[in-house]
């Protein structure tokens, strides 16, 4: 904003010292014609008002709408209508302030057109300059938003490996396989492949990676087997995609802190069997999934924010996609329902 | 013969103490519980001398579910790394297994408590674990009460006052209250600081709740609640309770 305000006043001084080198060629130009210096002067005044309001109309519709920058035709638009308006407006000013005056109207007037030529040039340069500067900024800020992405990247990356590594899942998996090796060694072994091939998923994938639906579904998978071992009949859960999604794609391991999310919360907030229920469908080329899990709205304490999972999703979307409407959080009765709609590249 | 519980609310978590508890003869499983509520109730009804524990399980964790144990018995925790836990149990835990464990590691902590449970007195131990380990930092939102056989959970929104009663306090909700055997200190410490204030030798009070504070006869104050209740402030409390609320 600081930016934007800087350049602002920028331009404004610029302005300021053009405009004056301006008024003074044309009082010097029309007092050469035939006009004394005091009309030569109030209409190079004249002049410079218009312009530089019609300066300040430029900037403020490259400042609020910088979408124009892309469009050539819409700046020769707004080119052509603030040429003819100063025209316009300057035209009507001269001619009423030299009524009567038969020398003016006679060999000045007729001349405006020749004037206009001037404006033309006068409102053209205007634009490109503020083209330029929008375009600029554009390219600042857009360079800028890359390299903030990128140090989050390399912190998320740190956060992610954290995580991943989520000791309490991993510790548990342990002692259950150290439980099954005694008792059950075949599902122990089972256990220990599921194990491993979860681990080595999660390390192996990239952060900017897109995957089809179907591979993040099947990493998925391997948790939750883990997890039901673990906690044995408590734990249901319910996947479902069709052949269209299965392919659409979506960053590699998104789901799966929504998924522990939900799979904690589901388990810690009941002594019952639960279901999480895990749904894709495919909406106005967006791939939406819905993550539900049950939970006790009466003794639950009111979920603050997202919680540091969801908010790490949250901003993984943000960083690729740059929206902040793509995760969605709500509870109905004793659900709670996460919503993520990952935008489709053609 | 040695009378234990396990609980947690891991299937295999539970029948791994049980297989390594298959060498002491002496020890009866008396049952296996899947969460706090029931380990609660198998606590009541065997009187166990030893509880194996599990911290983190669903609705009451392993620490709120011993403060409603009755009769409080000698307790090894087993749990996975947790950095809380590793902190609380620094000076006073009887002793505890980081999940996985082996046998031998198990066998260690089985042969400390013997050691210990002919020297000192449980209560005295398990007293001073109680009071270090239950400043588990998700409690703060909740606390776990016990009434008759039923346990509830209230969250700490829900708690308008706090008052001394003897060696309890009374919690009090909007309309009941609850009895439960723990110091006004650990309270004031354990609730966040922000939302409670101590504003009297005998009463903490949750500063939402708070309608208007009055004069009540000559110096003193009184701050009325949300549901009439009055409470008494000292005049400590009342300086203190001015400055928080920017009067």
């Amino acid at each position: 904003m600081n930016k934007l305000l800087g350049s602002y006043k920028e331009i404004f001084l610029i302005s300021i010292g053009w405009w004056l080198f301006w008024l003074t060629g044309q009082t010097i130009v029309l007092h050469r014609i035939g006009l004394s210096w005091g009309d030569a002067f109030f209409e190079g005044v004249c002049t410079v008002l218009v312009l530089a309001l019609m300066g300040f109309i430029i900037i403020n519709i490259f400042r609020y709408y910088s979408q124009i920058t892309k469009n050539f035709y819409l700046v020769a638009a707004d080119i052509l209508v603030l040429t003819a308006a100063t025209g316009k407006i300057l035209y009507f000013t001269f001619e009423k302030m030299n009524e009567g005056d038969a020398f003016y109207m006679e060999n000045i007037l007729p001349y405006m057109p020749l004037r206009g030529i001037f404006y033309f040039l006068m409102i053209t340069l205007l634009t490109v300059v503020c083209w330029f500067r929008t375009h600029e900024q554009e390219q600042r800020s857009m360079k800028q938003r890359e390299e903030e992405a990128e140090t989050l990247m390399r912190d998320a990356e740190l956060a992610k490996l954290r995580q991943q590594l989520q000791p309490h899942f991993l510790f548990n998996s342990l002692n259950s396989i150290s439980s099954l090796a005694g008792s059950r060694p075949e599902e122990a072994r089972k256990m220990i492949q599921q194990l491993s091939d979860f681990l080595r998923g999660t390390l192996k994938k990239d952060d900017q990676q897109l995957v089809p639906l179907e591979e993040e579904f099947r990493h998925l998978n391997l948790y939750l087997e883990i997890e039901k071992v673990r906690f044995g009949h408590r734990l249901n859960t319910e996947m479902m995609h069709d052949e269209r999604t299965a392919m659409m794609k979506l960053p590699s391991l998104l789901l799966q802190p929504i998924v522990e999310n939900a799979v904690k919360f589901g388990l810690y907030d009941t002594t019952e069997a639960i279901t999480i229920r895990i749904h894709a469908s495919s909406e106005n080329n967006f791939l939406v999934i819905i993550v539900e899990n049950p939970f006790d709205a009466t003794t639950s304490k009111p979920r603050q924010g997202t919680g540091f999972g969801l908010t790490s999703v949250q901003r993984r979307l943000y960083l690729l996609f740059a929206r902040n409407d793509l995760l969605e959080i709500k509870t109905k009765d004793n659900t709670f329902i996460t919503t993520v709609k990952i935008p489709q590249v053609k | 013969m040695i009378k234990t519980v396990l609980i947690d609310d891991e299937p295999l978590a539970r029948s791994l103490v049980a297989e390594y508890l298959q060498s002491y003869p002496e020890i009866e499983i008396m049952q296996q519980c899947a969460d706090g509520f029931d380990g609660v109730k198998a606590i009541a009804e065997h009187q166990p001398d030893l509880i194996f524990l599990d911290i983190q399980m669903p609705k009451l964790n392993g620490f709120e579910m011993l403060e409603l144990a009755e009769p409080t018995p000698s307790v090894i925790f087993t749990t996975a790394f947790d950095e809380y836990a590793m902190r609380a149990f620094d000076s006073n835990a009887i002793d505890y297994l980081l999940k996985p464990f082996s046998k031998e590691r198990f066998d260690k902590a089985l042969q400390k408590w013997m050691n210990q449970r002919n020297n000192t007195s449980v209560d005295e131990k398990t007293e001073s674990l109680n009071n270090t380990v239950s400043k588990h930092p998700e409690e703060q939102n909740r606390v776990a009460v016990k009434f008759g056989n039923k346990i509830s959970i209230i969250p700490a929104k829900d708690i308008f006052y706090i008052e001394a009663y003897d060696d309890y306090v009374k919690i009090f909700t909007e309309k009941d209250y609850f009895l439960k055997k723990k110091t006004m200190n650990y309270f004031e410490e354990t609730l966040s600081s922000s939302d409670f204030m101590r504003v009297h030798r005998s009463f903490i009070v949750q500063l939402q709740h708070i309608t208007r504070i009055e004069p009540y006869e000559k110096n003193g104050h009184i701050a009325l609640l949300k549901n009439g209740k009055k409470i008494p402030l000292s005049r400590s409390g009342y300086s203190r309770l001015k400055d928080e609320l920017g009067l």
